[in-house]
């Protein structure tokens, strides 16, 4: 009997799941960041992604539709990627000392991921979960009132971090781990990898951070209001679907 | 003028006075503890840590094991953990050091006493589990010359022959340290070396069967711990790429 080729396609599989998850997270930080143009920009990104400007009227289940997508993905990797995790105290000491004693930047990072990764079960779950199911009140009013009055702004916090941390770490390593774009002098391509992830990582952060912090003043602003929708002064019909 | 002539001197002489951590400890004694012991001596030039133990062990502490035999970075016998990195103390210049120095054995190996510890029976499995002979189908006719073997592929097989099993790899590497049975970047490496021996008749699917598993390539998780500390500078990284792709592209 030949040795399982399950092995090999599962790596394959942990791999192909994360690099989907990390560039889908780069194309929504740009989506989400359409807030720091303003609120009609916000307003036509969400509408965009509901058929508006196809269909000429919203249909939130689509937006349902890639948040389940998406979430089958992410659960997915997890439980491809939790197959690495320190089974238990032993092996999780074993690790902890050996990185302690290293000092060695990559065997680090690696803790770094099994920590975001490990976060991300539940806040990316959370996040994952009300997109699925409250995808109308995606728009300039409805995620800043989650963000500040529902109290989401804590967990969106810590979920930047993890992902924007575990996914160009994660990123970096796939390319290492199948040594893709080694060139002549993979040392050199490392190192240069290694300082486009610092690079990727603080410029998504920075455009996290300022877009929360968007959020956050239009939801304090709005709180008198909750509940009410944004709708651009240039839209003049009613976007709900007549009764 | 002459003051700071002579201080020039002055500071080029002054030698540093090292003072060396040892963990010590001989697991053959019930009695004994493992415990750190400190040493100090005089710095001399172009010392090595080899130089250094043996100064010590001469002078200080006639008990303290440590293995060496060629001193020059070539039998792999003298691999220890240098300020909690592995690296061989033989080809370690003290000057390149701080004033403080601390030495432990290897971890994962079987631990002998002190800093020695035993790479040969961890080699010695390697061996026998990944195969690491040439293999082929016919008994070879020894009556007859060897075919010839292209200079370029007879280079790049040296290229990875020169690993001599030191455990440094094994020992800077966090998976091998959590799973006892991971192979670890010297026997990958190894298997890269006998796919490329035009002589060895194996497959990909018979390499699979040695290492197309989460014990094998794909229990790696790229943390380049061995890439970075191997002492014979072996491009760990691209082999450990390129027996992954390898092996995940078996049918
Ligand atoms: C519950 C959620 C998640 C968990 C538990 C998790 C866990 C992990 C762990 C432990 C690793 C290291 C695997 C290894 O060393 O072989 C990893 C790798 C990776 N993760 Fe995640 N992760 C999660 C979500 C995400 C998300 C949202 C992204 C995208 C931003 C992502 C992108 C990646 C990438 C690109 C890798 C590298 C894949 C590889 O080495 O094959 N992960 N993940
Ligand atoms: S690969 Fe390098 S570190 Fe590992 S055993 Fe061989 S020489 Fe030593
Ligand atoms: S890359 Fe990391 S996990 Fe793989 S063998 Fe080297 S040190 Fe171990
Ligand atoms: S004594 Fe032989 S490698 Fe150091």
């Amino acid at each position: 009997m030949p040795a399982s080729r399950l092995p090999a396609r599962l790596d394959v599989l942990q791999s192909a799941s994360g690099v989907f998850l990390a560039l889908f997270m780069w194309l929504h930080m740009f989506f989400v960041s359409s807030i720091l143009l303003g609120k009609d920009a916000f307003w036509h990104v969400a509408r965009f992604f509901e058929g508006y400007h196809i269909f000429g009227k919203p249909y939130p289940i689509l937006v349902s539709g890639v948040a389940l997508f998406v979430f089958a993905m992410f659960i997915f990797h997890a439980a491809l990627a939790m197959r690495k995790f320190p089974a238990d105290y032993r092996e999780y000491s074993a690790f902890r000392k050996h990185a302690g004693e290293m000092k060695h930047g990559d065997t680090t990072l690696w803790f770094v991921q099994v920590y975001t990764g490990f976060a991300m079960f539940f806040l990316g779950s959370v996040h994952l979960y009300t997109m699925m199911t409250r995808p109308e009140t995606i728009g300039p009013y409805g995620s800043a009132d989650r963000i500040v009055t529902d109290w989401f702004w804590p967990l969106y916090l810590l979920l930047l971090f993890a992902v924007e941390l575990h996914g160009s770490i994660g990123l970096y390593r796939v390319a290492v781990k199948w040594g893709w774009l080694e060139g002549r002098n993979p040392a050199a391509t490392r190192r240069n990898m290694k300082r486009a992830k610092w690079l990727i990582t603080v410029f998504f952060l920075t455009l996290g951070l300022l877009s929360l912090a968007a959020y956050i003043k239009i939801g304090i602003d709005h709180r008198p209001n909750y509940g009410e929708h944004y709708v651009p002064p240039s839209i003049e019909e009613p976007l709900e679907p007549r009764q | 003028m002459q003051a700071n002539a002579r201080n020039l001197i002055m500071n080029e002489t002054t030698t540093r006075t090292l003072t060396i951590q040892i963990l010590r400890h001989n697991p053959q004694d019930p009695e004994s503890e493992p415990r750190f012991e400190s040493y100090q001596l005089d710095e001399a030039p172009g010392m090595t840590l080899f130089i250094a133990l043996n100064q010590i062990r001469d002078e200080q502490a006639p008990s303290l094991q440590f293995d060496f035999v060629c001193r020059a970075g070539i039998c792999g016998s003298c691999g220890m953990l240098i300020n909690g990195r592995p690296g061989l103390a033989c080809r370690t210049l003290t000057s390149k050091l701080g004033p403080e120095i601390t030495l432990a054995p290897l971890p994962v190996f079987k631990l002998i006493g002190d800093l020695s510890v035993d790479t040969g029976a961890w080699a010695r499995q390697m061996g026998e589990r990944l195969e690491t002979w040439v293999h082929q189908e016919s008994e070879p006719d020894i009556d007859r010359l060897e075919e010839r073997m292209d200079p370029d592929r007879a280079e790049e097989i040296y290229e990875l022959d020169r690993c001599i099993e030191c455990g440094c790899c094994i020992a800077a590497c966090g998976t091998a340290r959590m799973r006892k049975d991971f192979v670890g970047a010297a026997g990958i490496n190894k298997m890269a070396r006998f796919r490329l021996d035009p002589r060895d008749e194996r497959s990909d699917e018979d390499f699979y069967e040695l290492v197309g598993s989460d014990d094998g390539v794909f229990g790696c998780m790229t943390l380049l711990g061995c890439n970075d500390v191997c002492p014979k500078e072996l491009p760990l990284q691209t082999q450990l790429a390129f027996m992954r792709r390898k092996m995940a592209s078996v049918k």
